[in-house]
């Protein structure tokens, strides 16, 4: 092979991704005098991050009684027992610790009256082991991750962290012996190609929710680690976990919250039936979000979808007062006049259930190291936040634990890499020979194909076979075609054309080169879904029903287990589920019923 | 910076956002009703671009007004782009 050379640098970490988890690792590494340099595709503050309102959980016990144990009980229960006890145990454990660093950076958490964090319920989190709701959730008003990323990001130029803003990273580089050594990055003003080479490299690359045509998430979350890390080698677990809310707006995604429906907003067919009320007859359109989900697809693939193509329902407030609308939720009546061109008071909205949140990931220990899979670290190699798979979220994650993930495990990985570092176990290795060549060859296939595929047309392809496939609700035959779509579909990724050839600002490539990771995601979830043949939290398949022998269509004698999908030949393999905490008693498994 | 370069620099800056919503509203905007700005509406719109989203978020939706002329008109012209 012949031996193409790109300009290098030489970092002590290099860090992909500057969300939370980037930050958080990256004031570890820059603080213990670690040479950083942080990628990230947008200035820092502009992370996906920013979108998470809620709030960060932790059982500070300023309001009333709480305990980390009994979050870790409400983090299991929520998982569906996919979650690893240890990981589950760390998180809950040093989330108060984590919480009150965040404060000393700055965070303008609310307060108490006596100037204690102040703290809300959310749902999941219970007092006593599944007792009470319980005010774990502390908050900057709706701003939490906003306020969070600019806390973190001031502390991180105090530490003189170096950040590449407006890089995309494009492929690891790892050696023979399996350890990472950096990675190769885009800079997009100069379209220059070049290694970042360093002893340890963390992925905080966060989420794909963009392989889904109905998604809350921002169009950054293409899943570039994930799709580094499976050209690399490096198995993706659990991608058939994805979190849906019921009511994006269809098409555009953007989230219309639960307060609709409390304000008395309704769910309607083609034919205008309530058709919740077949579904739920006490709680109706207030059920649970998987239960409205789950009931919204069954009316769409019914026939009972409204709209040409009838692929969406309607959430219905027409029949409120004009003012309550105006005063209750003028937020939401802008919105559906922006996103969906409807103004509610007049007409209903059109939703659909939308994709939120990945619950896979590149597989890591509770330390933040990524794992082979016999569960031993893969030298020089981190990840932490929504691209990693801990497993804190296991089939489902609870709200306000996403961002104590990337604090936990954002420090945790940062911790490692200094650890690591000491002990010699990693170092700054020579790159081989042949280092560039695959991310070379990628860029001169897309620089010189001719006769190829759009690459616009071709992501839309991809995010409608996934929402149609494999969405919140999966049936058998529908998962079956959908691999064979997805391969089709991989085709046409491996030869996008675009016509824009130049060098600077070349959003063009940026984009066909984002496609690339889309296909790996949408591969490791449609494969994982199709073979996984049971319910768990947000994985319901129609053929696997609420039977005695397994409660919520959970079968944990057949389905107890991580999934690792392998890029190679879109092979799968399992893995134990970690029920062993560090220090507690197991929590046994048991059906999860609230 | 070649107009090419400058105008896919914006379109990245507007599409490649925090927060859905902004990616959608400002890609369409650049698509739709960029072109056809003065000079100084385009300036304002770039700044308007460079802002977070949570900055610009309560001007697009009306709960804060702009101080600057031009900019109010470019925010008008941002409140009213349908995305569809």
């Amino acid at each position: 092979m012949s031996k193409l050379t790109i300009p290098v640098r030489k970092f002590d970490a290099v860090i992909v991704g500057a969300g939370g988890s980037g930050l958080r690792a990256a004031i570890q590494l820059s603080e213990a005098g670690l040479k950083t340099a942080v990628l990230s595709k947008v200035f820092p503050t502009r992370s996906h991050t920013v979108a998470a309102q809620g709030g960060v959980s932790a059982s500070l016990g300023n309001s009333e009684e709480d305990h980390w144990h009994w979050h870790m009980y409400d983090t299991v229960k929520g998982s569906d027992w996919l979650g690893d006890q240890d990981a589950i145990e760390y998180m809950c454990r040093k989330a108060p610790e984590v919480v009150v660093e965040l404060e000393h950076f700055g965070m303008p958490f609310d307060r108490t009256d006596e100037g204690k964090i102040y703290q809300r319920p959310f749902g999941g989190h219970m007092s006593n082991f599944g007792e009470k709701p319980v005010r774990r959730a502390c908050a900057a008003a709706d701003r939490t991750g906003h306020a969070m990323l600019h806390a973190l990001y001031q502390r991180n130029v105090r530490a003189n962290t170096q950040f590449f803003v407006e890089w995309m990273a494009l492929d690891l580089i790892r050696d023979d012996s399996g350890q990472v050594l950096g990675v190769i990055a885009l800079e997009m003003e100069t379209g220059e190609v070049v290694a970042f080479h360093s002893k340890a490299t963390v992925f905080a690359t966060g989420g794909a929710g963009r392989i889904f045509y109905s998604s809350t998430n921002a169009f950054i979350n293409t899943g570039d680690g994930l799709g580094m890390a499976a050209r690399a080698g490096i198995p993706l677990e659990d991608m058939e976990f994805w979190q849906f809310h019921p009511t994006g707006v269809a098409g555009a995604g953007v989230l219309i919250t639960e307060g609709v429906r409390g304000e008395g907003g309704i769910l309607r067919n083609s034919t205008n039936e309530r058709f919740m009320e077949r579904y739920a007859p006490n709680a109706k359109d207030l059920a649970s979000r998987d239960v409205v989900s789950r009931a919204m697809v069954t009316e769409i693939n019914e026939g009972r979808g409204c709209g040409p193509n009838k692929d969406f329902v309607l959430l219905d407030i027409t029949h409120l007062d004009p003012a309550t609308i105006m005063k209750r939720l003028p937020g939401i009546r802008e919105i559906s006049i922006q996103f969906a061109g409807i103004d509610p008071i007049k007409a209903p909205i059109p939703v659909v259930p939308t994709c939120h949140y990945q619950m896979g990931g590149v597989p890591t220990n509770y330390k933040g190291q990524v794992v082979a899979d016999d569960g031993t670290p893969i030298r020089g190699f981190y990840a932490a936040g929504e691209v990693a798979c801990a497993s804190v979220h296991g089939a489902n994650r609870l709200g306000t634990n996403s961002l104590l993930d990337l604090l936990v495990f954002g420090k945790a990985s940062g911790d490692s890499v200094i650890e690591d570092v000491k002990s010699g176990t990693i170092g700054l290795k020579e790159l081989p020979a042949n280092f560039a060549d695959f991310t070379l060859a990628r860029l001169n296939r897309l620089n010189t194909q001719t006769g190829g595929a759009n690459v616009n047309e071709t992501r839309l392809e991809l995010q409608r076979t996934m929402q149609k496939h494999c969405g919140v609700f999966r049936f058998k035959d529908m998962l079956i075609e959908g691999v064979a779509k997805i391969v089709e579909i991989e085709k046409a990724v491996a030869r996008t054309e675009i016509k824009d050839k130049s060098q600077v600002w070349n959003t063009a490539r940026v984009e066909a080169l984002e496609l690339d990771n889309l296909i790996e995601v949408a591969k490791a979830t449609m494969v994982s879904a199709e073979a996984r043949k049971e319910s768990r939290g947000a994985h319901v398949r129609d053929d696997a029903p609420d039977t005695a022998a397994n409660p919520n269509g959970r079968d944990d004698v057949g389905w107890h287990k991580h999934t690792l999908w392998h890029r190679e030949g879109s092979a799968l393999s399992y893995k134990p589920v970690i029920m062993t905490p560090l220090s507690v008693e197991t929590i046994a498994l048991k059906t999860r019923s609230y | 910076m070649e107009e090419r370069e400058k105008l896919n620099r914006l379109r990245w800056r507007c599409t490649r956002r925090a927060m859905l919503e902004m990616d959608l509203l400002l890609g369409e905007f650049l698509d739709r009703l960029y072109p056809s700005l003065t000079p100084p509406q385009a300036d304002a719109f770039v700044i308007l671009a460079d802002m977070e989203d949570l900055e610009l978020w309560p001007l697009v939706n009306g709960s804060r007004e702009s101080s600057d002329p031009v900019q109010a008109e470019v925010l008008a012209l941002l409140r009213d782009v349908r995305v569809k």
